[in-house]
């Protein structure tokens, strides 16, 4: 360590003046580090959810294939490709926000988050943005992975992005409170596990619930990530199991729930500012 | 003047434990502070409520005049804060995790200062190796410099020097020196008292979440004036003498001393006697052992 460099010392340090739009800087940075840290792991945090996807197109596609077909001629493939798109987007915007914020918390580095002047707004909108866009890389991997399998048309595009960009959004928000709620990682992968593995599984990824037997059915419409894929199938297909503008208004409606509990757990600073 | 760091009836408590009892301080521009005392003495809590890093049951904290809850923006950019807890983000480098930190504080274009300040830390080698490569020693001087990249006027250093080694030390007093004497108001707390009354022109000593001493470290080590001699003794030691004796262990003595006069007699009545000195000392207090009786007399 030096105190000297060629005769002159360390500039006078005075509080810097602020320029006008700087808290915007505070929010693009840590953006930009919540991007940067899943981009560095890209392989673990991109590419292996992609070839995830693949492997359940290839089997279940393979083994389904010539013995089912839904909504009359679409073929099981074509219809399960939406599904694992939105299944892999939903699974890896809970996983960013979630896994960032309990790393943060369990090695104790969360303190450079909070020591700044950043305000709980700024904190959730820099986290949801960051799930968000991962949601959508491993999103676009995974349609992109499929494209030489399935050539799919895309019917209405505009109400595919609403439900990718509300579903990834959702996940992110819950991914924040999972994160912020679990102390240890066991309990995070609890959350994980039990809750949202098995409502994205059982949320018509791999069938149309009109498949189902009617209690089945019926189960099926109190799960809220049914109208996450079955909307965003809607935007690929032109068809869906559900009414695809109930399914935007409960999916905005979740989105805005989450949203103010995800909010409202930040300004209380609950089990991050004690 | 706004005091650099003014804190007023400020009390937390964690379940039963008082961890800081209505605590008011107030701390000067450009001063260098020390804040000593035991472990679960408040220190750290209290710089976590400065920090925002823990909210007060009641009470205020400002520094340089905002209120670190209802003003937290400005306070916190005021505000450098040196962690006790040896933390890093293992996915950045070293330069990566300076930007990022310049970035929260709202600077964009900060990379001449942050060149600067891995300068005087010795980090420049490493500024483009990752976190988790880093020794203990360095990842400490990037939490320094990670407190310094947006150029704070107010400097907090929670036990800085905690297990790093003699070399590390020595150059981080000599660059935090540096930067008081550029005027900039430091906070230590410390547990090696040496480095306290080395650094510190004032020192408020905590226990059990109360402020117990407050004072310039000069008029604190004044403020137990003794003096002591201590001797390796061959014979008995006159009768006069056994009332001022503090210590006694196999023919070593310790004699507590009103002033110097005091030794001249001390030396007169040895002489008068067969007891012989062997070795001698003249011993003053420092700032540990005011520490010591301070802690021990508010028992």
């Amino acid at each position: 360590m030096t105190a000297e460099r060629g005769g002159a010392g360390p500039a006078p340090m005075t509080a810097v003046a602020l320029r006008p739009g700087s808290r915007l800087v505070g929010f693009a940075t840590l953006l930009y580090k919540e991007l940067l840290r899943f981009w560095k792991v890209g392989f673990q945090t991109v590419a292996a959810p992609v070839l995830a996807a693949l492997l359940y197109l290839l089997i279940f596609g393979h083994v389904l294939e010539q013995r089912v077909q839904v909504y009359g001629s679409i073929s099981y493939t074509a219809f399960l490709v939406p599904g694992l798109v939105m299944m892999s987007m939903l699974q890896n915007a809970f996983a960013n926000s979630s896994s960032s914020l309990i790393q943060s918390r369990v090695t104790g580095n969360i303190v450079f988050v909070l020591l700044p002047p950043l305000s709980y707004l700024e904190f959730f909108g820099a986290y949801l943005a960051a799930a968000v866009a991962r949601g959508l890389a491993v999103g676009v991997g995974v349609f992109a992975a499929t494209v030489p399998f399935v050539p799919l048309q895309i019917v209405h595009p505009l109400w595919a992005v609403a439900f990718a960009l509300a579903g990834c959004a959702i996940l992110g928000a819950m991914g924040m409170i999972a994160g912020i709620w679990a102390e240890k990682f066991d309990q995070l992968a609890a959350f994980q596990s039990f809750l949202i593995v098995p409502l994205t599984f059982l949320a018509g990824v791999f069938y149309s619930i009109h498949s189902l037997p009617e209690f089945w059915q019926r189960a099926s419409r109190l799960n809220p990530f049914f109208y996450l894929v079955d909307g965003f199938r809607y935007g690929f297909l032109g068809v869906a199991d559900a009414d695809p503008t109930a399914s935007l208004a409960l999916v905005g409606a979740s989105l805005l729930l989450l949203s103010a509990i995800t909010l409202a757990l930040l300004r209380s600073g609950y089990r991050l500012r004690y | 003047m706004i005091a650099a760091i003014e804190i007023r009836g400020l009390a937390k408590r964690y379940g039963t434990v008082q961890a800081l009892a209505g605590i008011d301080l107030e701390i000067q521009p450009g001063e260098f502070f020390g804040l000593l005392g035991p472990n679960g003495a408040g220190k750290t809590t209290l710089i976590g409520i400065l920090a925002g890093l823990l909210r007060a049951d009641r009470g205020t904290a400002r520094v340089l005049g905002h209120d670190v809850v209802a003003d937290y923006r400005a306070a916190r950019r005021l505000l450098g804060i040196v962690p006790q807890e040896l933390v890093f983000d293992p996915f950045f480098t070293v330069r990566e995790t300076l930007r990022i930190q310049s970035g929260y504080y709202g600077l964009r274009a900060n990379d001449a200062w942050i060149g600067e300040v891995m300068h005087h830390l010795d980090l420049g080698a490493k500024a483009d190796a990752n976190m988790r490569s880093l020794s203990g020693g360095m990842k400490r001087r990037v939490l320094v410099a990670q407190a310094l990249v947006h150029r704070p006027p107010v400097i907090v250093l929670d036990e800085p020097t905690a297990g790093v080694d003699v070399e590390l030390r020595q150059g981080l007093w000599q660059f935090v020196r540096r930067l008081n004497r550029d005027g900039h108001t430091v906070v230590l707390t410390t547990h090696y008292l040496e480095e306290a009354e080395t650094l510190c022109d004032r020192i408020a000593m905590l226990k059990a979440g109360r402020i117990v001493a407050l004072d310039t470290t000069a008029d604190l080590i004044k403020r137990f004036h003794a003096l002591y001699l201590r001797a390796r003794l061959e014979g008995a030691v006159p009768e006069a003498m056994l009332p001022s004796i503090v210590e006694h262990d196999a023919g070593r003595y310790t004699f507590k001393l009103g002033t110097y006069a005091d030794l001249e007699g001390m030396l007169a009545r040895l002489r008068q006697t067969s007891c012989r000195i062997l070795e001698m000392e003249l011993v003053q207090p420092d700032l540990e052992e005011v520490f010591v009786q301070i802690m021990r007399s508010e028992g």
